[in-house]
Parts: structure tokens; C-alpha cells; sequence
């Protein structure tokens, strides 16, 4: 699939300047990070052709969007667009809804109204009003009415910003299996890591309405240049294969790089890769291999890398194979244990979230 | 006592009158109507303004002033006289005209109130799903504005049947032709003949009401609800 240009350079009337000029990879889902007043939505925006910025460009592979020339009407880019408050149509039913854009496509679909309305759970509520829904039920109705409309690119604005943790969780379940199937690509626009980690394969960090960084999320997530691993939510993504259960304790064993970690006990089958999302200030480390701890998880780690900001507390990246944990320490601890990179130590890991999966 | 044929026709002509001066109304208006809602400079609270006059002119300054514009010695009265070979003043053609101008605030204003509460965000979301502005305009807008649009041409054809001083000041009062209910009511006041006056004063307080009552009445029922 093709890649998305986009360059802009914006001063908008409060003096924010949004000044922009990447590309996107045309596959997956791309999120679109930043704290809040970063550009980010004002950038979807450009894309959608909501809004536009004079002297912008932006291009999706061959087919040019916006550039000195002209400018092509948001109903004519093949795109589907989920907006933070759901904005359905209040006088048609949830079937209509979903329908909606489906009646105005010029072409068949990427995605079909039965495979939709599987994956966001939406059998129940077809006959239904948009006034009797839930927050969360009407924004999978308008993540549904986005995708079927979708014939090129899907652009979500936080869909999930508004809505309390069960609602969220479904939510992230139907976008996952959306994403799952690889058929349309998606920018996801969100200043929640958590969600991020969940949904994204690419990530592009956006700071003050600039570009500060790109690429895999995975990659982003531990390297320690990336701004991501200085949040205070910092955490490293690692994948294993799942290998035993253990139905006794309620546990199963992931395999990662040769090693163990233990997680609370999946349904996969033997074999199967999850992916798990570590905490850095759950990371601690040991110059000997721990006793008579109640922790379980214990690798035997390589310090790839220690960032020293003088700060009361250090980031240490560590190699455990081919991936990366990271580790947050006090630098007393770590002038101490004279900690240095190529060092083996013992990473401590207290916690581990297993990431969602898809159907 | 049954009415007479000259009672007949003038109500016939109220009728027909209304009815044209209503579909023309919602033509002209609802599109008069979208763009105000859309504006927010002076040009737009001026053309508001205008559109607003009829509330507040006497009916005989608008017809005393269409009269002067649509004679038959003036540029629109000859290019009138030209093109359909019959005079504009004191013609069904002027009653229209004047019946336009001045209900037209009876449907504009219903319209615009709720084209602007029609949320921007919807017709958006609209777009983004492949409608183009008319479609938006055609499968939102009208839509969710149905029971304004059952306002604005019920209020048009009411105040359109129930207007006088601009009907006599462009028609005059010729039977058939010019002869409205309102007109034919003032002619039997004026020759004494009251029971039949009572007859059609009567006739159209009873229709008025009844429209009203059922416009109220329909107010409270709304099949969608608007969320923020």
C-alpha cells in the first residue's frame, strides 16, 4: 500500500505553529502521539480536508489530496473518520448509520457490513436509535460507520477519550480486530501510551506542533533517545511465545529470548505469541541472582545503554536477546552497584501487562 | 343562507394565492435561509434586518411601495408588460409578489433558527463519509429540520391568507381576479352588510386557530433528539 505525505506549515491565529513534512507507512495503524496542544488533531484535520492550510501537501501514495493546484473535498478522498464524540446521525437507526457512507462509495468496499458489525459486537444494537446507546456503544457504532465507509485510509481523533475503562476495553477489542485484518490502514491520533500500545505498529511523536520522532512502536517505546522512555508511564513492549499452562497456580509461561515470564494464565494454544507491556519503574536490578524472592519474573540482562540526565533517577536499556526491557533506578543504586554498560545483571520484572488480542 | 359565487371565488383565490406564495416562499427561503445561518458579519444582520422588516412596516408602506415599483410606466412594470403582454399592478401576479415579500419572515426566520442548530460537526462526519454539500443538505439538514419546514409553510400560508393592506394596496378589488377573502370581508363591512361579514370573519378565525392549535400541539412531539 502507499505511503502518506504530508507537509504543512501552519501559524494559526494564536500564534501555535504546526510545521510538518514526513511520510507515513501506508500499512497498519500509525498512531499520531503528543500531549495535548502538539498539532495533532489540527494535522488529522489536513488530512481528512476538514480544514485546510494554505501552501499544504499532502499526498496518499499517487494520489494528491491538497497541493498548490487544488484541493480534493473531504467526500472525495475515500476516507473514514472517527471523531471523539461519536456524531452519529439522530434520526437514523444504527443500521442506517453504519450504511450511510457505504451508499456513497463509488466502489465496493474494503470491508463488509456483516465483517463489521462481527468485530465491533454490533448485532444487538442495529434496530437501535442513536439516543438509547451507551457512550461507548455509540462510538463502536461510529468506528463501524467509519471503516465500511473507508476505502483507503481510516482516521481516528481519541475515539476512546471520553469513555469509562469497560466501554474503553470494548472499544479497543473491535478496533484490535479491525487492525488485526490489515486491510485498511489507520492513523490514530491519542496522548494515551496504554491505548497506543494496544493499537499502533508505527508510532510518530509529535511535540509543540512539530515531528520530534518515528518508527516501530516497539522500537520507539525502549529506545532511550526516544521521548517515550522519559514519561512517567515509560514502559519497553516485549513478545513471547506462549509455552506451558499452569492451571494449578493460574499462571502460563511465556518464552522470551530463551527465558521465562510469567504472566496470569491465557486460552492460546501452545505456541502462540502475545506481546507484554513492562513497566520501567517495575524493572529493578541485582548484581547477583535474587533468593527467596517473591518476585518471579528474573532475567539474566545485558545493560545495552544508561542515560545520567543528574537527575535523582537513571534509565537503563536492556538487552534480553534481540529486545529491550528498560529500567528506572535511583543513581544511588547505580553508582553503588557500579552498574556499566556491558554488564550482566538480574532484572527484577514486578509487573507485566499482557497486551490485547485480536478475535 | 349559502355563500354567494363571489364569496366562493374569493376563497378560492385566498387559497390559491397561499398556496403559491408558500411553495414559492420555501423555495426562495430555505435557501435565503441556510446561508443566513451560516453568516456572522454585518452582511448577514443586515439582510436579516431587511427580511425582518414586514414584522414591523405598516402593510400599506410595502404596498405603496411595490405599487410604485410595479406600475405599468416603471422599467419592471413595462418589462412585465413585455414579456407576458398583461399589466403587473392590480393583477394575481402582484398579489404573489407582495405576499412573498411580506410572509417572508413567517418562513425564514423558523428555517434559520433551526438550520442553526443543526450541529456543524454533523454535517462533518457527513462529508467524511463521501456526502457532497447538497447531499449533506438533502439527507441531514432536511431531515432533522422536517417539522421547521411544517412551521415555517404553515405560518407562510396563514399570514399570507390572513394579509390586507398590501393585497389592497398592489391588487385593488376585483372580484376574481384580485378579490381575497380579507378584501371581500372589508367590501361587505363597507356596504353595511354585516351578517355576511360575520360570516367570513368568523370562517377565518376558525381556520386560524385550528392551524395553530395544530402546530402547537405537534411542537412537543419530536421524533430524534438533538445531542450536544
Amino acid at each position: 500500500m502507499s505511503a502518506l505525505h504530508i507537509c504543512l506549515d501552519h501559524r494559526a491565529a494564536d500564534g501555535f505553529r504546526l510545521a510538518v513534512d514526513f511520510s507515513l507507512p501506508g500499512t497498519g495503524v500509525t498512531a499520531l502521539y503528543g500531549p495535548s496542544g502538539s498539532g495533532k488533531t489540527t494535522l488529522l484535520d489536513c488530512v481528512a480536508g476538514l480544514r485546510t492550510v494554505r501552501g499544504g501537501n499532502i499526498a496518499l501514495g499517487e494520489q494528491h489530496w491538497q497541493d498548490a493546484r487544488r484541493t480534493l473535498p473531504a467526500w472525495q478522498r475515500g476516507i473514514g473518520y472517527v471523531f471523539q464524540d461519536a456524531r452519529l446521525f439522530p434520526h437514523l437507526s444504527v443500521r442506517d448509520n453504519l450504511l450511510y457512507g457505504v451508499a456513497r462509495q463509488p466502489t465496493g468496499a474494503p470491508v463488509q457490513f456483516d465483517e463489521a458489525v462481527a468485530w465491533l459486537e454490533l448485532g444487538d444494537l442495529l434496530q437501535r436509535q442513536p439516543d438509547t446507546l451507551s457512550a461507548g456503544q455509540r462510538q463502536r457504532v461510529a468506528i463501524g460507520r467509519a471503516l465500511l465507509a473507508a476505502q483507503r485510509l481510516v482516521l481516528l481523533d481519541e475515539p476512546l477519550a471520553n469513555l469509562d475503562y469497560e466501554a474503553t476495553r470494548q472499544c479497543l477489542r473491535g478496533l484490535k480486530n479491525i487492525a488485526g485484518q490489515h486491510r485498511l490502514p489507520m492513523l490514530y491520533v491519542s496522548h494515551d501510551i496504554e491505548e497506543v500500545s494496544e493499537l499502533a505498529d508505527h508510532i510518530a511523536l509529535l511535540e509543540g506542533g512539530n515531528l520530534v520522532g518515528q518508527g516501530s512502536l516497539i522500537d520507539m517505546c525502549s529506545r532511550i533517545d526516544s521521548r517515550l522512555a522519559h514519561e512517567e508511564q515509560a514502559a519497553a513492549i516485549v513478545s513471547g511465545t506462549v509455552a506451558r499452562h499452569d492451571h494449578a497456580y493460574g499462571l502460563s509461561e511465556l518464552g522470551v529470548a530463551g527465558q521465562t515470564l510469567w504472566v496470569n494464565q491465557l486460552h492460546e494454544d501452545i505456541g502462540s505469541a502475545r506481546r507484554v507491556r513492562i513497566p520501567a519503574r517495575d524493572v529493578s536490578l541485582c548484581r547477583a541472582k535474587p533468593e527467596g524472592t517473591s518476585i518471579l519474573n528474573v532475567f539474566r540482562v545485558t545493560i545495552a545503554e544508561i542515560e545520567d540526565s543528574g537527575d535523582a533517577r537513571l534509565l537503563l536499556r536492556l538487552a534480553l536477546g534481540d529486545q529491550f526491557l528498560l529500567a528506572r533506578i535511583t543513581r544511588k543504586s547505580a553508582t553503588e552497584l557500579r552498574f556499566a554498560v556491558g554488564d550482566e545483571v538480574f532484572a527484577q520484572v514486578k509487573s507485566a501487562a499482557l497486551l490485547m488480542e485480536a478475535l | 343562507m349559502p355563500l354567494s359565487p363571489a364569496e366562493l371565488d374569493a376563497i378560492a383565490l385566498t387559497l390559491a394565492l397561499a398556496a403559491v406564495t408558500t411553495a414559492l416562499l420555501l423555495l426562495l427561503g430555505t435557501p435565503l435561509a441556510w446561508w443566513l445561518s451560516r453568516q456572522r458579519g454585518s452582511l448577514g444582520a443586515f439582510i436579516e434586518a431587511l427580511v425582518a422588516l414586514p414584522l414591523i412596516l405598516p402593510p400599506t408602506v410595502l404596498g405603496f411601495y411595490l405599487l410604485l415599483l410595479l406600475a405599468p410606466d416603471t422599467p419592471v412594470g413595462r418589462l412585465w408588460q413585455q414579456v407576458t403582454g398583461t399589466q403587473l399592478a392590480f393583477s394575481f401576479s402582484a398579489l404573489v409578489i407582495g405576499s412573498v415579500l411580506y410572509s417572508l419572515p413567517f418562513v425564514v426566520q423558523p428555517l434559520q433558527a433551526a438550520f442553526t442548530r443543526v450541529p456543524a460537526g454533523l454535517l462533518q462526519a457527513a462529508a467524511t463519509l463521501g456526502a457532497n454539500p447538497a447531499d449533506q443538505f438533502r439527507s441531514i439538514v432536511l431531515p432533522l429540520c422536517r417539522r421547521s419546514f411544517l412551521v415555517a409553510a404553515s405560518l407562510g400560508f396563514a399570514h399570507t391568507v390572513g394579509e390586507f393592506g398590501v393585497v389592497l394596496m398592489i391588487g385593488g378589488n376585483i372580484p376574481g381576479e384580485t378579490q381575497v377573502l380579507s378584501i371581500a370581508l372589508y367590501d361587505h363591512v363597507e356596504t353595511l352588510r354585516f351578517a355576511e361579514a360575520h360570516r367570513l370573519a368568523a370562517g377565518l378565525v376558525i381556520f386560524s386557530v385550528a392551524l395553530l392549535f395544530a402546530l402547537y400541539r405537534g411542537a412537543g412531539t419530536t421524533p430524534w433528539r438533538l445531542r450536544a
